[in-house]
């Protein structure tokens, strides 16, 4: 799981990972080690989902001013579990001429992609399933297989609505990755490394040295073209024109039922947590826990392990997602364009530059 | 390396994960019959008219192209950004920080010149 630690920056250790070293020789801990990690992950791929599904009723329902689901469980808590076991139930439909292999392949791809980020975020100090040194690379590449899902999924449904609807995914997902790209090779060019955990650990210090501030007014800029970015990258509202209902009907999913529905669900949501743990690595300090400058205070927040800060930042940004979704209006598919292309595009590559020009002062 | 193969590794196991979901509820779900109407395309009640593999708008396409520059331009950048800090830093003979920047602004300026010559031309238009 870790490679040569250095000690003086890895300051804390894994308890389960040291327990595992202690037990076994080398070779096997370190397998058993990984093996345990990659479970871990699995496990927040499954559970995430479940815990957004409700947030996201809740939120949405509270910001209408109703209650949302109340029945299954406290507050509704177990509705997105029976919702699931429901799915599982139920037929799958595969219509008149849609093209078997690939409308059967096409869930399995972003489900899987979005599980794929996830091994190189660093959830904590010794918590992450490996770092690579081109981690930004990585998650560049591989958060753009979900594209391909989606425009499987559309062409082999064999109807006009899942094709124009992924068409339309494609064609907007594509844009705003480029943008997600650059933002996230802003923070490469201010940290000097594309390791998820050395981001994390450039971002040491106070608040004010995490990249939403370290790099002054850009950097915030930079955080807000991110989330936007994300949100279209996520086809959440109100970004969803790919799946407008009034439109396209369900857009690339029209035809899918049960559990393949279920799959691009799971994506939807597993993606919306990875969208925001990368919002809270390269901008909001990662693990690191928030520092103010007054040592009582700053002591008392150290105690706290780093991934209950991840996971609170994270929350915060997923927070930020659906607030998002209930206050703007859907833009129209041609300003949707614009907005990526004429606005978002050149603001990048002005803030690329000023990153260069910050980093080659020795600004920051 | 072995990271790498700790990557392979979990692509094994999501697809697996994926797999057995998929699985279980082809084992566990109800089935009916097909029926003409049960296998037939939807397209909001009505029986599908003609193939639903319909031309579309060749926009989608040429979005698709400029992708491909911009996604291969952040490719091209991506060392230059990576070593700008160290370079910074400690400087050397054959690379120092001003030249670097010289030739990241320049790349940036190309690119975003054929940005401004793709909307001129009109790509950019919505209809």
């Amino acid at each position: 799981m870790q490679n040569n630690i250095d000690s003086s920056l890895y300051p804390t250790t894994n308890g389960v990972g040291d327990f595992v070293r202690s037990m076994l020789s080398a070779q096997s801990a370190e397998l058993v080690n990984n093996v345990l990690a990659i479970i871990a992950i699995l496990m927040v791929v499954a559970l995430s989902p479940v815990v957004l599904i409700w947030l996201e009723r809740k939120v949405a329902a509270h910001f209408q001013a109703r209650l949302g689901p109340m029945r299954v469980g406290w507050h509704g808590m177990l509705q997105p579990m029976a919702d699931g076991i429901k799915l599982i139930f139920k037929e799958v439909l595969k219509p008149e001429g849609a093209d078997s292999f690939i409308f059967f392949l096409a869930p399995i791809l972003p489900a899987t992609a979005s599980f794929l980020v996830l091994t190189v975020i660093p959830f904590d100090h010794h918590l992450q399933v490996t770092d690579l040194p081109a981690g930004v690379l990585y998650v560049i590449a591989v958060s753009g297989l979900g594209v391909m899902g989606v425009l499987l999924a559309g062409w082999s449904s064999n109807n006009k609505y899942s094709l124009l609807g992924a068409m339309r995914s494609g064609a907007q997902m594509i844009s705003y990755e480029i943008s997600l790209a650059f933002l996230m090779l802003l923070i490469v060019l201010l940290s000097g490394t594309a390791s998820l955990r050395e981001i994390v650990f450039s971002q040491q210090g106070t608040v004010m040295d995490w990249w939403i501030f370290k790099f002054p007014v850009f950097g915030f800029i930079a955080f807000v073209l991110f989330l936007i970015s994300s949100t279209a990258e996520l086809n959440r509202g109100p970004f969803d024109i790919a799946e407008a209902e009034s439109e396209l009907t369900g857009g690339f999913s029209t035809e899918y039922s049960g559990i393949s529905f279920a799959m691009f669900f799971l994506a939807e949501f597993v993606n919306m947590f990875v969208a925001a743990a990368l919002t809270t690595t390269f901008f909001l300090g990662g693990f690191l826990s928030p520092q103010f400058g007054i040592a009582p205070l700053d002591q008392v927040l150290n105690m706290v392990p780093g991934f209950i800060w991840f996971f609170l930042k994270s929350y915060v940004v997923i927070f930020i997602f659906m607030w998002f979704r209930w206050t703007f209006p859907r833009p129209r598919v041609d300003q949707l364009m614009d907005l990526e292309w004429k606005i978002l595009l050149p603001l990048n590559l002005l803030i690329m530059i000023t990153g260069g020009i910050f980093v080659g002062m020795g600004w920051v | 390396m072995s990271q790498y193969l700790i990557i392979a590794f979990s692509i094994f196991l999501g697809a697996i994960f994926v797999g057995c979901a998929i699985i279980a509820s082809l084992l566990l779900a109800f089935r009916t019959p097909d029926s003409r109407r049960k296998v037939q395309a939807y397209e909001c009640a009505e029986d599908p008219l003609g193939t639903a593999r319909i031309q579309f708008k060749v926009g989608y396409y040429i979005f698709a192209l400029l992708f491909l520059v911009f996604d291969i331009e952040s490719l091209f950048l991506f060392p230059c950004l990576k070593i700008f800090r160290s370079v910074t830093e400690n400087p050397t003979d054959l690379v120092n920080p001003s030249v670097l920047f010289i030739e990241l602004g320049v790349f940036v300026v190309i690119l975003f010149t054929g940005l401004i010559y793709a909307w001129k031309k009109g790509v950019l238009k919505w209809e």
